[in-house]
């Protein structure tokens, strides 16, 4: 597919802001998948990262801040022609939309969730948000945030997610492949991508993820739910790349009777008889 | 017409053998209007419904009783008094009363012999149909019951409906009219058959009394029709869910009460400024907070014409009626469509949870949707300003152009903006659309005289109640008495009041909630100020006689 077609606009990013590295893994994955943009839907939801979509010549949805993952599902499930890619902030998906991250893997529909993982509010200016360390200052945590951060992984994976992996924006290729593997996945697929901000992250810059992150090879088996618990613990002193975990599950469109053989309910109407006979059957 | 009482404890069948009276009466050709009041519990507690039957299809209840069956003691000793003199109380034999008008029936024993000791209620139906005449022959009792009954069920509740019908004496004269061909509908069912005619695909919702049975309802035929009825995880999804698959191209809604719209406040805005069309129900129930779960009430009126931070256009039907929840929410779908913006159908559980009989419906009446011609020489342009503020909306998968929405403000391509001249050229394109739904806005109806002295003011199910009133107050005969019922409400139209009220001697406005919300929404956009209100919050709706009691009180 043509690259020129997901051009970069003029984004709103800081200079060295670990959204660019995504924004050119996603340039790259949409780019050598073969997809037509008008059938890419990329939705977010409102954040600094949550601007993605803005930034690309497809369909775009930004809606409500917590809300990203609501309409898209709904999208998917109405048209599942579309392809629905999700790129929002850990605050926006774990902290204001934590219920609907927690159900949308229960709902299981086929879309890609691309999670900017800066591990603060950046938009509002640096406050704590779900995945913020212990400890770290911020003007409103200003002793240092004390609640226990949110694993969103062995969250996800306790929820019951059959497709979750860990990014980086600092290896672009790494996170290119992660998201066509995200994409191709038939239903829910999570990519949590640990995201450097230059500008309020003062603790989890650049440098401490490069001495920490390492790529799982071939050995790591996608299959094994325990190991990929165990994975998704490993936080501190070295931090796993790579897809943690990989299943097939029946998705919401197998699962949905009204979905059968791609049915695609946007633009359709209801058959008059049948609402006639609903009538009849009133009386 | 008459008025008949079924009360018991939850879960003792006063649903069903309501369902199973209603189908008789209308069997045998009777209008119908049942209204439910019922306690946010599953066993125990008091719940009944007033059938109100006859030759007439009635439009709303009447507290006044020809008859009471009574599963329980409770039952009477809160009943007793509204029951005429010449009135009838059955009950089964074990109940202790000393009312002069009970009529004692072994019904539980009737229904323990024939095998089923919970077809008491079936015994009890079948003794009060013969008390107003109408018949019940096995045939068409079977079909009765199979309409509401496991298969299993049917023949030994035929039986007791036989017996029961056998053990009593007709003691009035039937009072029947043409309507046999009609159906019984709830009006959360007649407004989920009008979104089904509109072609609805995808409906959004968290269960809240009394707006359930919408979900439950398009749940059960959604595999039929080939749409998806999904339980969100909470109100917010539910709204945002339906935006994103309206997005999308698909004729989308959710609803839900009071509470839950409240949660949905925020993502209406969303709707507003990304322009997709919307149908959101709030079926009203008592608040503020939990409030009455499951009791009637009118007071979200000004919440819902102004909820959500911002400015953004928006309509507000009120329903008033079965029929009009049918018909209303095809249009709802229309103009939403047509106008890329919210409509919020406003119900309560009065007329929610109420059953009547209306005519079979067209199903055929969902206008198509026009498809402009959406590119110009710039290319296609989501937010193309436009004179009449409507711009092309395209969904994704069209490939002349992209769909984009943003909650942001934006330019004509959907990307966000801060500059303010791109902000007013955008507030002022959407706000046009308000100007335009103006014109599409229709008058209330007038009951009752064409040129009264006393004009009553309502909305929404009020109705029913006020076109009883203004009958009840008419017969008098000392003054003229009329009352405009408003359906659609935001805008508000108010050509017909301000011409109405110029010569009436007083208005005054008929409500069920605490501060008269549609008397001050009134003044606001008119001027007028109602001499009188006429208001309950009791969680119990007004009724015919009781406004006319109310509006005589008043000294009017
Ligand atoms: C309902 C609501 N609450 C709060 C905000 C303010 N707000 C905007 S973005 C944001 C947090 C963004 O954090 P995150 O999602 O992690 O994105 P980031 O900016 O870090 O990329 C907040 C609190 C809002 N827009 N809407
Ligand atoms: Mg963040």
């Amino acid at each position: 597919m043509d690259n020129r077609t997901y051009e970069t606009l003029e984004t709103a990013w800081c200079p060295g802001c670990g959204n660019f590295g995504i924004l050119s893994a996603l340039k790259g994955a949409l780019g050598s998948l073969d997809l037509d943009p008008h059938n890419v839907l990329l939705v977010g939801g409102i954040g600094q990262a949550a601007k993605t979509p803005q930034y690309f010549h497809a369909n775009s949805f930004c809606g409500l801040h917590g809300r990203a993952v609501s309409p898209a599902v709904a999208a998917k499930i109405v048209n599942p022609k579309l392809t629905v890619i999700i790129n929002s902030g850990d605050g926006d998906t774990y902290g204001e939309g934590g219920n609907h991250f927690i159900h949308n893997i229960r709902r299981n529909v086929n879309i890609a969730h691309f999670v900017h993982n800066n591990q603060l509010y950046a938009l509002t200016k640096g406050q704590a948000s779900p995945t913020t360390m212990q400890g770290m200052k911020t003007d409103v945590q200003v002793d240092g945030s004390s609640s226990i951060p949110f694993n969103p992984l062995s969250v996800a994976l306790a929820a019951g997610a059959g497709f979750v992996a860990r990014g980086f924006s600092g290896r672009p290729d790494h996170l290119a492949e992660l998201m066509k593997s995200a994409i191709r996945y038939n239903g829910y697929a999570l990519v949590d991508i640990l995201q450097n901000c230059v500008t309020f992250n003062k603790l989890n810059t650049l440098t401490w993820y490069n001495s920490r992150v390492y790529e799982l090879d071939q050995s790591h088996d996608t299959g094994d739910l325990n190991k990929a618990m165990a994975l998704a613990m490993e936080l501190d002193d070295r931090i796993p790349l790579g897809v943690l975990y990989e299943k097939q599950l029946p998705t919401y469109h197998e699962n949905n009777k009204s979905l059968q053989d791609g049915q695609v309910l946007a633009g359709r109407r209801n058959d008059p008889a049948l609402i006639a006979k609903f009538m009849r059957e009133k009386v | 017409m008459y008025n008949l009482l079924v009360g018991g404890a939850a879960g003792q069948g006063v649903e069903t053998t309501v369902a199973i009276l209603e189908r008789f009466l209308k069997q045998a050709g009777c209008g119908i209007f049942t209204m439910r009041d019922l306690m946010s519990r599953i066993r125990g507690g008091h719940n009944f419904a007033r059938i109100r039957f006859g030759e007439n299809a009635p439009k709303s209840h009447s507290l006044l009783l020809d008859g009471i069956i009574a599963l329980n003691a409770e039952t009477i000793g809160i009943h007793q008094d509204d029951l005429k003199p010449e009135g009838f109380i059955l009950c089964d034999s074990s109940v202790q009363t000393d009312d002069p008008r009970a009529i004692m029936m072994d019904m539980a024993n009737i229904a323990k012999t024939l095998g089923n000791v919970r077809a008491a209620g079936s015994v009890a139906a079948g003794a009060a149909l013969k008390y107003f005449g109408i018949p019940v022959d096995a045939e068409h009792a079977a079909a009765v019951f199979e309409a509401s009954l496991k298969a299993e069920l049917v023949d030994v509740n035929v039986r007791a409906a036989l017996a029961g019908h056998q053990a009593m004496a007709q003691k009035v004269d039937p009072a029947v009219g043409t309507f046999s061909d009609h159906m019984i509908v709830s009006g959360n069912e007649a407004l989920t058959l009008g979104a089904m005619a509109a072609g609805i695909q995808f409906y959004s919702a968290y269960p809240m009394s009394p707006s359930t049975s919408i979900l439950e309802f398009l749940s059960g035929k959604a595999v039929e029709l080939g749409i998806v009825a999904e339980q969100a995880e909470d109100e917010i999804a539910a709204i945002n869910m339906a935006i994103g698959a309206s997005f999308a191209g698909a004729r989308a809604m959710t609803g839900t009460s009071g509470g839950g719209f409240s949660l949905m406040v925020e993502a209406l805005g969303l709707s507003g400024i990304a322009e997709i069309p919307l149908v959101v129900v709030d079926v009203q129930r008592p608040g503020p907070a939990t409030g009455l779960p499951t009791r009637t009430e009118q007071a979200d009126l000004k919440f819902v014409i102004s909820a959500a931070q911002g400015e953004f256009p928006r309509m507000v039907i009120a329903l008033r009626h079965h029929e009009d929840a049918y018909l209303q929410t095809i249009r709802a779908f229309d103009i939403a469509e047509k106008y890329q913006t919210p409509v919020i159908l406003l119900s309560d559980q009065y007329l929610a949870d109420a059953t009547t009989t209306i005519p079979l419906q067209d199903p055929g009446l969902a206008k198509s949707s026009e498809k402009d011609d959406i590119l110009t020489k710039g290319g296609y342009a989501r937010y193309r300003y436009a004179d009449t503020g409507i711009s092309p909306r395209i969904i994704p998968g069209d490939n002349r152009g992209f769909a984009a929405a943003d909650s942001d403000e934006h330019d004509e391509h959907g990307r966000i903006i801060e500059d303010a001249t791109t902000r007013m050229r955008m507030m002022d394109k959407r706000m046009n659309k308000l100007e335009m739904l103006k014109s599409e806005i229709i008058e209330p109806d007038l009951l009752g005289e064409q040129n009264p002295e006393v004009l009553l003011i309502g909305w929404g199910s009020m109705y029913g109640p006020l076109d009883e009133a203004v009958r009840l107050m008419n017969l008098k005969g000392d003054k003229k008495y009329a009352a405009l019922v408003f359906g659609d409400i935001w805008p508000l139209p108010h050509r017909l009041l301000e011409e109405m009220a110029l010569g009436a001697e007083a208005v005054i406005n008929v409500e069920q909630n605490y501060t008269g919300q549609l008397g001050s929404l009134v003044r606001e956009v008119t001027g007028i100020k109602t001499s009188a209100s006429v208001l309950k919050y009791d969680g119990r709706q007004l009724s015919g006689e009781e406004i006319a009691e109310r509006v005589a009180k008043e000294g009017f």
